[in-house]
C-alpha cells in the first residue's frame, strides 16, 4: 500500500527536479533521481526473484499437495508402497495410455452413514463449541478494552495460555475432568452428589476442551474491535436515556459484528477438523470427521479412502476459509 | 452502571479461573507422591527425577528442538519475504494467490495438512527421489510451511503500522533499495521477526498431528511422545514434564512483559 504512495510522490517530486533541471541545470543528478535509476534498476532484476521465493514454496508445498491429495482419492487402496493403486497404465494390446479413475471412494463415502454422521456431528460440534467460546470470551474481551490500568497485564493473562502447549492444556483437562478427578473430588466433599459425575469421554468435555484451547483466537479479534470503540458513543447514547443493557445491545453489539465474524470463524474452522480434542476428552461416540480421516489413515492404512474423506472436508470448509479472508481484507483496509 | 460493571467482573474472574485452575491442579500434582495424579499422596520430587531416566523422552526432546529452532528460521525469512512482497512491492500477477496461500494454512485443520503434505513426499520420492523416505527433513518442511503463515501475518502488521518518513528520508540520501532493507527497514522490523519467530517456534515444538503424518520412524518428536502415553490415560510424570515446559514459557512470557513495560516506560520520560 505505501509503497505505491511512495512512488506517485517519486514520479511527481522527479518531474518537478525535471523541470528545474531545464531551468538551473544542476552539475550531477540529485539524489531522488539517483534512487529512482537504482530502484528502476532493482526492480526489473530483483522484484519478481523476491516475490518468488515465498511464491514458489507455497504453491510446492500447499497448493500442489492437495491436487496430489484429490488425485489419491480417485485411486483403489492397493497392497503396494505407497499403497495406492495408479492411475495412469500401459494397455499392450492396443499400445495406449489408460488413465482409470476409481470413483468407489466417494461412493462409499456417500452409502456409508458413518462418514456423513461424521462430517454432520464435527458441524455441529464445532458451531455449538464456537457459540459457547463467544460467550465466554466476549465479557473477557469486553473488559480488557474498556479496563485502562490493567489492560496489557490482562490482554497477557489471555494470552499466556496460548503459548504454552496445546496437548498439555487438553492434558490438564483429563485430570481435571476425571472421575476421581479434582472436579469430582470437589463436589463430593461439598456433598452436591453421592457418585462422581461421568464427564470424561462425553461431548460436554469435548466443548470444554475446544473453549479452552480456542478462547484467544475468539478475545483477540473481539478485543482488537471492542479496543477501537469510540466511547463517547456510548456517552451520547446514555445520555440520550438509553440503559446499559440497551447502549450494550444497539450500539456496541452492532459495531462488534466483524470482530465476532472473524473470531467464530477462526474458531470453527479448525475445529471441524480437530483431532486431539476429541481422542483425549470424548468418548468413543464422539463422531468427528477428524478422527475418522486418522483411523483411515493409520489404522486402516486406506491412504485412498483418507483423501477422500480430506476433499470433502475441504469442500465443506471453502466457504467458511472465503468469508474469514474477505472479513480480514476489510479490517486491513480499513487500518490503511 | 454499577451493576455492569460488577456483571463484567464477575463474567471475567469466572473467565480466568476456568483458564488457570486446570493448569495450576496439573502442575500442583505434579508433586504428588501418589501414582493416582488425582489423591493427595504428600509431597514429592521423584516425577522429575525419573523424566531424566527416560532416554526415548530424551530423544524425542532433541528431536523437537532441532526441527523447531530450524523450521522457525526457515519460516522467519520466507515469512518476511512474503510480507515485503504484499506490503511493500506494489500490485504484481498473483498477489491475490500468495495472500491467500499465506493466511489459509492458518485455519486450515492440522489433518488436512498433515496428510496432503506426506502425499506430496511419496510421489515426490516416486518422481525425483527426493525426499527420500521420511525424516526429520521432511518435518521441518511441513512446519516451515504452516509456521510462515503466522510470520507472515506478525511482520505484515509491523510493517503496515510503520512510519514511513525514516525510510523516504533514506531514499532522498540516497540510499538504494538494497542497503534501505538492511540498514533501515530490518532494524526497525527486528522486534516483529523476534515475536514472529518466537511464535513459529512454540507452534512447531508443539505440533502432534502434522508431524506425526510426515514423520518417519524414529523420528518421534516430543507432542507424538506425550500423546502415546496420554492417549491411555493420565500419568504423573506427563504433569512434571508439564510443568517444566509451562515455567519455561511463563518466564519468558513475563520477562518480555517486563522488558516492554520498561521500554514503555523510558518513552515516556
Amino acid at each position: 500500500m505505501g509503497n505505491t504512495r511512495v512512488f506517485v510522490v517519486g514520479i511527481r517530486r522527479l518531474r518537478g527536479a525535471k523541470l528545474m533541471n531545464t531551468l538551473t541545470r544542476p552539475v550531477r543528478p540529485s539524489a531522488l533521481e539517483r534512487w529512482w535509476q537504482s530502484t528502476v534498476h532493482f526492480l526489473r532484476q530483483g522484484r519478481h526473484f523476491v516475490i518468488a521465493i515465498p511464491m514458489t514454496w507455497l504453491v510446492l508445498f500447499f497448493l500442489i499437495p492437495f491436487a496430489v491429495v484429490f488425485k489419491i482419492s480417485l485411486s483403489e487402496k492397493a497392497l503396494s508402497i505407497p499403497p495406492v493403486s495408479s492411475l495412469w497404465g500401459w494397455n499392450s494390446e492396443d499400445a495406449m495410455v489408460t488413465l482409470s479413475l476409481y470413483l468407489g471412494n466417494y461412493k462409499f463415502l456417500w452409502e456409508d452413514n458413518l462418514y456423513l454422521d461424521a462430517y454432520l456431528s464435527s458441524i455441529k460440534i464445532a458451531a455449538i463449541s464456537t457459540v459457547i467460546t463467544l460467550l465466554v470470551a466476549y465479557p473477557i474481551a469486553y473488559l480488557i478494552a474498556r479496563s485502562k490500568k490493567y489492560r496489557y497485564v490482562l490482554l497477557a493473562l489471555v494470552i499466556l495460555p496460548f503459548w504454552t502447549s496445546f496437548l498439555l492444556r487438553v492434558y490438564a483437562w483429563m485430570g481435571f475432568l476425571n472421575k476421581n478427578g479434582v472436579i469430582n473430588n470437589i463436589l463430593l466433599s461439598l456433598g452436591i452428589i453421592d457418585e462422581p459425575l461421568n464427564m470424561i469421554g462425553t461431548n460436554f468435555a469435548v466443548y470444554i476442551g475446544v473453549v479452552y484451547t480456542y478462547l484467544p483466537f475468539m478475545i483477540l479479534p473481539l478485543y482488537t474491535i471492542l479496543e477501537k470503540l469510540d466511547e463517547s458513543l456510548l456517552e451520547a447514547s446514555a445520555d440520550l436515556g438509553a440503559k446499559p443493557y440497551e447502549t450494550f445491545l444497539h450500539v456496541v453489539l452492532p459495531l462488534s459484528i466483524p470482530g465476532i465474524i472473524a473470531g467464530s470463524l477462526l474458531v470453527f474452522i479448525p475445529v471441524v477438523g480437530e483431532f486431539v480434542i476429541p481422542t483425549l476428552l470424548g468418548g468413543s461416540d464422539t463422531l468427528m470427521i477428524g478422527r475418522v480421516l486418522w483411523d483411515e489413515f493409520f489404522t486402516n492404512r486406506d491412504w485412498p479412502m483418507a483423501s477422500a474423506v480430506a476433499i470433502v472436508m475441504l469442500v465443506f470448509l471453502v466457504i467458511p476459509m472465503m468469508v474469514l479472508r474477505r472479513v480480514q481484507d476489510v479490517r486491513q483496509e480499513r487500518n490503511t | 452502571m454499577k451493576s455492569r460493571a460488577n456483571f463484567l467482573m464477575i463474567a471475567a474472574s469466572l473467565g480466568f479461573a476456568f483458564l488457570y485452575l486446570p493448569i495450576i491442579s496439573l502442575v500442583i500434582f505434579s508433586f504428588n507422591e501418589s501414582k493416582l495424579v488425582t489423591v493427595w499422596g504428600g509431597f514429592s520430587t521423584k516425577w522429575y527425577t525419573s523424566l531424566l531416566e527416560n532416554e526415548a523422552l530424551k530423544d524425542a526432546l532433541v528431536n523437537s528442538l532441532i526441527v523447531a529452532s530450524v523450521s522457525a528460521s526457515l519460516a522467519t525469512v520466507l515469512g518476511t519475504i512474503a510480507a515485503l512482497s504484499l506490503t511493500r512491492l506494489g500490485n504484481f500477477r498473483g498477489k491475490t494467490l500468495l495472500s491467500g496461500m499465506v493466511t489459509s494454512p492458518m485455519v486450515m485443520p492440522d489433518v488436512i495438512i498433515g496428510l496432503s503434505l506426506l502425499l506430496l513426499f511419496v510421489a515426490m520420492e516416486g518422481l525425483i527421489g527426493w525426499p527420500a523416505g521420511r525424516s526429520l527433513t521432511t518435518i521441518i518442511i511441513a512446519h516451515t510451511t504452516f509456521c510462515m503463515a503466522y510470520v507472515t501475518v506478525v511482520v505484515q502488521s509491523r510493517l503496515s503500522n510503520m512510519d514511513e518518513s525514516l525510510q523516504e528520508a533514506a531514499l532522498d540520501l540516497g540510499a538504494k533499495p538494497f542497503s534501505l532493507f538492511f540498514l533501515i527497514t530490518l532494524p526497525l522490523i527486528i522486534p516483529a521477526l523476534v515475536s514472529g519467530w518466537l511464535l513459529a517456534f512454540t507452534l512447531s515444538f508443539d505440533d502432534l498431528v502434522i508431524a506425526s503424518f510426515v514423520a518417519g520412524p524414529g523420528n518421534s518428536t516430543l507432542p507424538m511422545i506425550i500423546f502415546s502415553k496420554v492417549r491411555l490415560g493420565v500419568s504423573p510424570d506427563i504433569n512434571a514434564l508439564a510443568t517444566i515446559m509451562i515455567s519455561i514459557v511463563a518466564l519468558g512470557v513475563l520477562v518480555a512483559i517486563w522488558n516492554i513495560s520498561r521500554s514503555s516506560k523510558r518513552k515516556k520520560v
